[in-house]
């Protein structure tokens, strides 16, 4: 079973940290400690909500727009995609991420 | 039918249903059609047993009426043959204990919201209906079928595990199941709604913390739980009196207390001890033991109380723990000390009844009447259960500013 791991966080409090905050060795061993288990399939950090860019269809006319389809506080900062037996191995992956003040949410994946 | 016979019918009931749904679960990997099948059967049960005697074995025939009726479904359907393998792949003997611990760990799976684990357990593991479950948390047949449907589709969905969590998992998935058993077990002792006690309740929560405790004879949290349940058992015939009003402890005429169940309590906490993990539910089950080995309520050991209860918050950090102590260090330190230690409280508890019934009682010890009154009627306005209301009641009239 696939799950999508959503690495949530505040970028605000994100951006305010050093690389030395973030820890990027402990998040590197964690994708590292996956990938070597052979079960990560997917997965990247992605640029802050402030770089993001929405469409949306008014009537069927594509809009393009600055910013997030949501404002949150929290947005979500990467993503991991695993293959595993089941939700319990998938929370116990979830709960070995590093980041500093992050919340995972663990969403499976409909299968093909 | 005679009242006897179906009370006979809902033991055979309650011990059968989970074995069974837990067995059919695991052998066809589908929970809705396993809890349907195992009503189902129930229903059969009902509509037989009555008229042709209860089987020697309930739950063989259970099972094979449950698996008669999957073959009649199935033939209706498309997979009849593939399903048919499955149940033809092993024998119809009854099923393996572990199944039914199998069950309550996925029912109580931390992945599904807590009212929903408690509507998943009374339905699967327990056996109660639907409308029995809507009934006794007084709330909607609707939205009891909606959690439970919402949490079986998560179970599938999301792929939760049918099985009993690795032991270094074990400890805190316990947890979650003991803290279902524990809230039908409350809901059951005084309950939040317009029934005073739903005895109904706190059997199921004995019978499946007795189950779990068979199925882990060396977890002791579980045991300590099953201890602090049967202390409270023992002291059920005093708890109302003849006209169904709320008695309180202080109150209670100890010689109504059972000793035989205080006895078999205290061997439990003290197996449960030995094992030397203490835990919350131990720590209860020791207050517990000490109010039933108390020949009076003045003569209890109130220094032992504070302590324990000391004990528990390092537990379980709470306010209503705090509160607990503080009512037994009243008869250490006074009522002056004790309503210092209550107040104290104000935030955290102001939206809870009891917060503002013990400040009544200790108001009106420290002669304090008008407050006290003020501290009656928040604690009314704040409680639905009706024996609860009825004392209340009772003592606002007494302490009215017109009464004498």
């Amino acid at each position: 079973m696939k799950y999508m791991l959503m690495l949530v966080r505040s970028d605000e409090q994100w951006e305010g940290l050093t690389d030395a905050e973030r820890d990027y060795d402990a998040i590197m061993r964690w994708w590292m400690g996956l990938a070597e288990k052979g079960v990560l399939r997917d997965g990247a950090e992605l640029q802050p909500a402030r770089t993001a860019t929405t469409i949306k269809w008014d009537n069927r006319s594509a809009v393009t727009m600055d910013g997030p389809f949501m404002e949150a506080k929290e947005t979500i900062g990467g993503y991991g995609v695993v293959e595993v037996d089941d939700l319990d191995a998938a929370i116990a992956i979830a709960k070995a991420w590093p980041g500093r003040g992050h919340k995972v949410e663990i969403r499976p994946i409909v299968p093909r | 039918m005679s009242d006897s016979a179906r009370s006979a019918l809902a033991d055979v009931f309650r011990e059968e249903a989970g074995r069974l749904t837990a067995a059919l679960v695991r052998r066809l990997g589908d929970f809705d059609l396993a809890e349907e099948l195992v009503q189902d059967a129930l229903l059969a049960a009902l509509e037989h047993w009555p008229r042709e005697g209860v089987p020697e074995r309930p739950g063989a025939w259970l099972m094979t009426t449950a698996s008669r009726l999957a073959v009649d479904r199935w033939r209706r359907q498309q997979k009849y043959q593939e399903k048919l393998a499955l149940l033809a792949a092993e024998p119809a003997a009854g099923p393996d204990v572990d199944d039914r611990l199998r069950l309550i760990f996925t029912c109580c799976h931390p992945a599904i919201n807590r009212e929903a684990q408690l509507a998943l357990t009374l339905r699967a593991v327990a056996g109660l209906t639907t409308p029995e479950i809507a009934r006794a948390f007084v709330t909607s047949e609707a939205t009891v079928a909606q959690r439970v449907v919402r949490a079986k589709r998560k179970i599938v969905d999301a792929q939760i595990p049918y099985r009993v969590p690795a032991p270094e998992d074990l400890a805190a998935r316990l947890g979650e199941v003991l803290a279902v058993i524990y809230l039908i077990f409350n809901e059951g002792y005084l309950s939040t709604s317009d029934l005073a006690s739903r005895p109904e309740l706190t059997e199921e929560a004995e019978a499946l913390a007795d189950m779990l405790t068979t199925l882990l004879p060396t977890e002791p949290e579980a045991i300590g739980l099953l201890a602090l349940i049967r202390f409270h058992r023992a002291r059920a015939a005093s708890r109302f009196d003849a006209k169904g009003a709320l008695v309180l402890l202080p109150d209670q005429n100890r010689r109504l207390w059972d000793q035989e169940i205080i006895a078999n309590a205290r061997r439990l906490l003290d197996r449960a001890l030995t094992l030397g993990r203490p835990g919350p539910y131990q720590v209860q089950g020791l207050i517990a033991a000490s109010h039933a080995a108390a020949k009076s309520w003045e003569a209890t050991d109130w220094p032992r109380i504070v302590g324990l209860y000391e004990l528990l918050e390092r537990f379980w950090p709470s306010p209503v723990v705090r509160l607990n102590r503080a009512i037994a260090l009243e008869h250490i330190e006074g009522p002056a000390a004790a309503l210092t230690d209550v107040n104290a409280l104000a935030a955290e508890l102001d939206g809870y009844h009891l917060y503002h019934a013990t400040r009544a009682e200790l108001l009106r010890k420290l002669g304090r009447a008008a407050e006290a009154y003020t501290a009656d009627a928040r604690a009314r306005e704040l409680t639905a259960n009706p024996a609860e209301l009825e004392l209340l009641e009772s003592r606002l009239i007494a302490g009215s500013p017109g009464a004498a």
